[in-house]
């Protein structure tokens, strides 16, 4: 289990990462497109797309280090 | 011859006239003794003879008597009266003593030395003391076989005795008729000598020749005198040995008459007749002795008469004619006619003398005659009354002589006739002998062959007591070994089963070793190899041990498939859960976002705590937080007790709990393996112990 925690934290980094840096070029790739927003430089695109790539990788990520605790509920139909 | 007989007459009666006393006492003495003018002389001879020997007898009796030893010497020279004598005390009423004493003396003494030995018994009865000092310490009643010895020994003896006494009598009979015929023999020559004497007598009477024809004569007359004298004193000694030997065999005879052995009888009757007719014979030939004895007595007397006459003549002449010479047979020749003239007138008167005196004589001739014939008649009587006495006890010996044979004879017939009716009583009372016999052997037939029965039987029963015995010992003995038998069969399978339980229990022990080997291969991170198939050995030796079997099938499948890891892994792998446990100790189920990740992260490095804190025995609340927990654990579990480490790991909540279950998980394998395996091996151990044996 220690190393699953370790490869959480290694998946969690490598996909906020990914996910930070791919939405973050995606974003500012359609912003690009899109001209939104005269969101002036693309980098801001891209700390934008970045920066929701990050919290999208983060709340991944916790998401992903709750997931034990997680209580997934089933309805049961009284038939 | 007329003239002789005259001379016989007249000197016969001459001599019974003058001589008539005298004659009597000679007569007598002269049948038993020798003849004649020797009578006396034997006489003198017997006296002396009997003399010396009564005085040697005795001498020897009285030295016997005061020497014992002496006594053997006589006794062989005279057995027959000491035999006698030892036959009559023999035959006594007491034989059984005399035996008893005799055996006392000696056992059994031999036949041969029983007639001296009994001779010496009989003879020195005086020192009976010192023979019975010596012997007669033992008297005492013998069985039947010495007494039929004892009787065989005294028929022994008795024909011993017989048989001496015969030879005895045999050797007396034959002395005594030797020394009769030899005195007959002796009366003969007696009797000859004296007719030859009495022939020459009268031939040198009645010769009237010559003077050397008579001077001759006389001479040849004298050599037949001294001849007759010298027969005469022969046949007187060998009548008086005659005698003598007679009489000795008549005491012999006396002697075996007394000894009563009947077989000696006819012997002694013919010894007896021998003896009668010896002295018969011997008393014939003394009588012809005796009368021609007396015959020459007359004829001397007569020639003593003749020569007295012719003396009284001679005288007469002389006187007439004193010149003649005395032998007047020379006269023949010188005779001158006076001579003869005076001669013939002389012999006239002479004549005419003769004539007177025979006128006388013829006068007185009668009453002499009759005187003499009385005398005669008397002496006759006399002689007859001798004679008579003599033929009587001849014949009263005949008589007795007969009358013994004919007792003899009897007595042999009665003897026979007592035998026969004896032996028909002896068969008899074989015959009621042998039914006795032929009963009481049956009887003890029956008898034995009851007690023979019985016997068997008994043997029997004990042999069959005694082989049953044996057999029931065989049984028991067999019934013994056989369980021992069956004890040692049962100990060596016990044994065996018990070896096998030992092999089952080292092969259990073995395989628990092998498996407990298998726990230490664990290289350092990696398991240990997979411990099925020591389990797999382990349910394999222990497949009828439930216990066992249970514990084996009790190990986890993880340990099994995957193997567990060894102590010092986890102990390695401890530290890191440690560090992780530290970093995440803030997160549990509420607090679980990343931020509380950080801050419990941000609590792991800024807080400090012993690395090893020592457990308390007994947990509070507030011990039960992360740290110490931790704390607790890591010492130990540098104490190697992993189970505590377990247990205090194990209250761990939240998220170190989920970060550390897997080593939880670890330890828990290991720590149930080990547990398994160490109740197996104990449980090994303790049946190892349990069954193992000492060599």
């Amino acid at each position: 289990m220690a190393e699953e925690h370790g490869r959480k934290w290694d998946r969690c980094l490598a996909d906020s990462a990914r996910t930070g840096f791919g939405v973050g070029v995606v974003f500012s790739r359609v912003s690009f497109h899109t001209r939104i927003a005269s969101l002036c430089r693309p980098n801001v695109a891209r700390c934008v797309g970045s920066g929701m790539g990050l919290g999208m990788g983060y709340s991944n990520c916790q998401h992903d280090f709750r997931s034990p605790y997680l209580l997934h509920g089933h309805m049961v139909k009284d038939q | 011859m007329d003239v002789k007989r005259i001379c016989f007459t007249s000197l016969s009666l001459q001599k019974c006239l003058c001589g008539n006393g005298a004659a009597q006492p000679m007569q007598s003495c002269r049948r038993y003794t020798s003849a004649g003018d020797s009578g006396s002389v034997a006489g003198k001879i017997v006296a002396a003879s009997l003399l010396t020997v009564g005085g040697g007898v005795g001498g020897t009796i009285l030295y016997a008597k005061w020497d014992p030893k002496f006594r053997a010497k006589p006794v062989k020279v005279e057995p027959l009266q000491i035999s006698s004598v030892s036959e009559a005390s023999k035959d006594s009423k007491q034989p059984q003593q005399m035996k008893e004493k005799k055996v006392a003396k000696e056992e059994k003494p031999p036949v041969q030395q029983e007639a001296p030995p009994l001779p010496q018994t009989i003879e020195a009865e005086e020192c009976k003391e010192c023979e019975h000092e010596a012997h007669a310490h033992v008297v005492k009643e013998r069985p039947e076989e010495v007494v039929s010895a004892r009787l065989a020994a005294q028929d022994r003896a008795e024909h011993d005795l017989l048989s001496s006494l015969s030879a005895k009598l045999d050797d007396t009979l034959g002395s005594s008729a030797k020394l009769t015929l030899q005195a007959i023999g002796a009366q003969e020559a007696a009797l000859s000598a004296i007719a030859n004497h009495t022939s020459k007598l009268k031939e040198a009477m009645d010769a009237e020749g010559p003077s050397d024809k008579t001077s001759a004569q006389w001479r040849s007359l004298e050599d037949a005198l001294n001849e007759r004298s010298r027969a005469a004193d022969e046949a007187g000694a060998a009548l008086l040995k005659a005698k003598e030997e007679l009489e000795k065999l008549r005491k012999v005879i006396n002697a075996a008459k007394d000894s009563k052995i009947d077989a000696a009888r006819p012997q002694i009757l013919a010894a007896e007749e021998n003896l009668h007719s010896m002295v018969v014979d011997l008393d014939r030939a003394v009588g012809k002795v005796q009368t021609a004895q007396m015959e020459a007595k007359i004829v001397s007397q007569y020639s003593e008469l003749v020569n007295e006459a012719k003396a009284q003549f001679q005288k007469e002449l002389d006187s007439i004619t004193p010149e003649i010479q005395a032998n007047w047979k020379g006269l023949t020749g010188k005779l001158s006619p006076d001579d003869l003239n005076s001669l013939i007138a002389h012999a006239h008167r002479r004549i005419d003398q003769l004539n007177r005196e025979l006128a006388e004589q013829r006068v007185r001739e009668q009453i002499h005659i009759e005187a003499a014939l009385d005398q005669q008649r008397l002496e006759n009587q006399k002689t007859l009354d001798k004679a008579v006495g003599t033929a009587i006890s001849h014949s009263r010996e005949q008589m007795r002589l007969e009358q013994e044979k004919k007792i003899e004879d009897v007595r042999e017939v009665m003897e026979a006739e007592m035998r026969t009716q004896l032996r028909r009583q002896a068969a008899a009372h074989t015959d009621h002998l042998r039914d006795v016999l032929k009963v009481q052997e049956q009887e003890l037939r029956a008898e034995a062959q009851e007690v023979l029965s019985s016997k068997l039987m008994e043997q029997e029963t004990n042999y069959r007591r005694v082989t049953q015995d044996q057999l029931d010992a065989f049984t028991l003995d067999m019934n013994a070994a056989y369980a021992r038998l069956k004890g040692i069969e049962e100990a060596i399978d016990s044994h065996v089963v018990a070896e096998e339980e030992a092999r089952k229990a080292h092969q259990l022990w073995l395989s628990v070793e092998a498996l407990t080997y298998s726990l230490k291969t664990a290289v350092a991170d990696s398991p240990t190899e997979p411990l099925e198939t020591a389990a797999k050995a382990v349910r394999e030796s222990c497949a009828d041990n439930e216990f066992a079997v249970a514990l084996a099938s009790a190990l986890p499948e993880e340990s099994l498939s995957r193997g567990i890891y060894s102590e010092a892994s986890l102990r390695a792998r401890f530290y890191q859960i440690r560090g992780l446990v530290r970093r995440v100790a803030m997160i549990n189920e509420t607090r679980n976002s990343l931020y509380q990740y950080f801050l419990s992260y941000l609590q792991s490095v800024l807080l400090f705590e012993p690395e090893q804190l020592a457990p308390p025995t007994k947990l509070k609340p507030e011990d039960l937080d992360t740290f110490k927990l931790l704390s607790y654990a890591t010492y130990s579990i540098e104490r190697g007790d992993l189970e505590l480490a377990a247990k205090f790991i194990n209250q761990l909540t939240g998220e170190p709990r989920r970060v550390a279950q897997d080593w939880l998980k670890e330890a828990r394998l290991t720590l149930e393996t080990r547990q398994v395996v160490n109740l197996l091996s104990a449980y090994a151990n303790a049946v190892g112990l349990g069954t193992t044996q000492a060599p």
